[in-house]
């Protein structure tokens, strides 16, 4: 099932929480929702789902007005950030939950819901929990009783608030190779929130950043983090170094020293040069456009980081470079910091 | 739990468990020492004086029509209010957690009003409503209902005085209820109907049962403002502890007392009763 987002706009009194969002998510995939916290991601998660409603804008499933649908009828699956699973409940009755409520000629028989039931907790690989109570389980257990209980109503939309916020890092990273597989083997569009970035690189089709009750940008992982295309993104997604600049008529200047460097057809006036800290090369000081001073170098594990003062327009701005094994640094020594690959965005944006 | 103690689970012997919240043996002491002060002594002493009875006389007195009458009063009535405070009051505290009206801190407020008002102040107040010539009794006239001075009378003054227990238990538990999981039923297709019925109600019902039993414990303790409203004609709106007033006043102590235990002990298994289902209840939603 495909979803629309056209221009949707949500206010809480004064403040915007969604400032006309448009997004196209394509049948059978798997989207994340990737951004800060407070930049608008549960928002427009609830709004799909039927939870809350937009001020302005349109949502559409397969073409078809879905704000006229309340939640009950758009055939969602909702999986909270803390689960909500029903504590007089036992495990099989909460996944049975959204069958049993079926009246009239929609009554699922009860050997039905049984083999249904079944069914899912094999699917989530928790059968063994039926007859324990929500309270008797473990985050990630618990996790999976959520997961289950959405799926009992064959939703041709999941919808995942943070599904593993609250779990250690391990078990994350083990249910989201394995919500992978599912979405996969389900024909169920998915759509998920996370402000891990790591997550939402590894486990989307496409990812969505937002910001600010914007999205920013929307791409493949690969293209997100190769091309942001804003420096919000460049920032948020992956490691950024940041370097202060200026742009005069048209060429890039590090205070009053004019750069080698392209300007990228940025506009006249202060300007970041960001990039990856594995695409900014160590140079002599002299040659290089940029220099400052060392403050600190930490090795951890294979990785080596260097606190590094520059010089910046409101005075002296300090960045984390990193440091090749290979390479002397001396703290307190000069160093100069030459950007192999590098994108420059007017400082205001 | 069962850290190499005599016995394992729950059937342990021993009712002392290793915890890392320390001081159980000083609050158990402090807890009987000041039950058997409050409590246990006064009942004990209860107790003693029906002993100057026969036991053949003690059966008399308590199977008398007078006393079984003025009992079933008090315990069929009492459990009426109960009943009629746990609905109307989940609706008032329903309004009060979920809906935000002009008035709403006032009407909150009002609730306690029972709590704090002297109960013969509320027995003449409500005498006056629903006696026949009164605001509400002279409505209700023509339509040959008679509340002041029948049993109907006690069950309105029962109702009054129980009404805040249920509010205030289970109001709480309603507001601390996240709207998350009535969320996640609406989005699994349950009704609002369905919803309440299946989730909320569920919640609440620990908080409720509690609610009934304070309730239901004050309606046979009541006094002041029933006394005033039930007319107290025995065998019909007289209850027991009006009758053991009187058998005081015509210094029959004994007499008074054995109707006493007779109450007494019919509330200890009564308010067991309750508070065991309500710890089953309680037990099912907060399993560890
Ligand atoms: N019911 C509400 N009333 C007022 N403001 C709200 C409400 N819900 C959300 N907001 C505001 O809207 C903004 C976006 O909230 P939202 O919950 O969508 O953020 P989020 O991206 O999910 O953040 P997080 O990662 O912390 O969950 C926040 O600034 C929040 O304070
Ligand atoms: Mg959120």
């Amino acid at each position: 099932m495909t979803i629309d987002v056209v221009g949707v706009s949500k206010r809480f009194k004064s403040f915007n929480a969604l400032d006309n969002v448009s997004l196209h998510v394509r049948s059978g995939e798997l989207v994340a929702l990737l951004g800060p916290s407070g930049s608008g991601k549960t928002t427009l998660l609830r709004i799909i789902a039927g939870l809350d409603w937009p001020d302005a804008g349109e949502v559409r499933f397969d073409g078809e007005d879905a704000l006229a649908r309340t939640v009950r009828d758009r055939n969602v699956g909702f999986v909270f950030q803390h689960y909500a699973l029903f504590r007089h409940l036992s495990v099989f009755e909460n996944v049975a939950f959204g069958l049993r409520v079926r009246t009239g000629k929609d009554k699922v028989p009860d050997a039905a819901i049984r083999a249904r039931v079944s069914e899912l907790l094999e699917l989530v690989q928790i059968d063994w929990l039926a007859d324990r109570y929500p309270g008797q389980l473990s985050g990630g257990q618990r996790q999976r009783v959520a997961l289950a209980r959405a799926l009992a109503i064959s939703p041709r939309v999941l919808l995942l608030d943070e599904p593993f916020g609250a779990l250690d890092a391990k078990v994350r990273k083990e249910l989201r190779r394995w919500l992978r597989h599912l979405h996969e083997e389900l024909p169920v569009t998915s759509l998920l929130v996370t402000h891990d970035q790591e997550e939402a690189l590894e486990l989307a089709d496409r990812v969505v950043v937002m910001g600010h009750g914007r999205i920013e940008q929307v791409g493949t992982p690969a293209e997100v983090y190769e091309n942001p295309a804003t420096a919000f993104v460049h920032d948020f997604i992956g490691e950024t170094l940041a370097l202060p600049a200026e742009v005069r008529a048209g060429r890039l200047y590090a205070g009053d020293r004019p750069l080698a460097l392209d300007s990228q057809g940025t506009a006249d006036g202060p300007a970041r040069l960001l990039a990856r800290p594995h695409d900014v090369d160590f140079a002599d000081p002299g040659d290089a456009p940029f220099a400052g001073r060392v403050l600190a170098v930490r090795t951890f594990g294979p990785v080596r980081r260097a606190d590094i003062e520059i010089a910046g327009r409101d005075g002296p701005v300090v960045v984390e470079a990193a440091v090749p094994l290979q390479q002397d640094l001396a703290t307190g020594g000069l160093i100069g910091l030459l950007p192999r690959k590098y994108r420059v965005f007017a400082a205001s944006a | 739990m069962g850290h190499g103690s005599v016995t394992a689970g729950r059937q342990s012997i021993s009712f002392r468990r290793r915890s890392v919240i320390p001081g159980f043996g000083l609050t158990f002491g402090l807890t009987v020492t000041w039950l058997s002060l409050i409590v246990l002594i006064p009942l004990a002493a209860l107790v003693l004086k029906t002993t100057e009875l026969s036991f053949e006389r003690f059966v008399a007195i308590v199977t008398a029509p007078r006393t079984l009458h003025a009992l079933a009063v008090s315990f069929g009535i009492s459990f009426a209010a109960a009943l009629v405070n746990a609905v109307f009051g989940t609706l008032v505290m329903w309004a009060l957690v979920r809906y935000d009206f002009p008035g709403r801190r006032l009407v909150d407020a009002i609730v306690d009003v029972p709590f704090a008002l002297p109960t013969a102040v509320a027995g003449i107040a409500l005498t006056a409503l629903y006696a026949e010539n009164g605001w509400i009794g002279s409505l209700l006239a023509p339509l040959g209902i008679k509340v002041a001075f029948t049993p109907l009378g006690i069950l309105v003054a029962l109702v009054f005085v129980g009404l805040p227990f249920v509010v205030r238990t289970v109001q709480p538990v309603l507001a601390d209820l996240d709207k998350q999981y009535e969320e996640a039923a609406a989005s699994l297709g349950a009704s609002r109907g369905q919803t309440i019925w299946r989730v909320v109600l569920p919640t609440i019902w620990p908080a409720l049962l509690t609610g009934f039993a304070l309730a239901f414990a004050r309606g046979i303790g009541e006094y002041g403002s029933v006394i005033f409203i039930a007319g107290n004609m025995p065998n019909v709106s007289e209850i027991a502890p009006l009758l053991i007033v009187v058998r005081l006043e015509e210094f029959r102590y004994a007499d008074a007392t054995a109707i006493a235990v007779v109450m007494l002990a019919t509330s200890f298994i009564l308010l067991f009763i309750i508070n065991r289902l309500q710890q089953w209840t309680e037990r099912r939603t907060t399993e560890r």
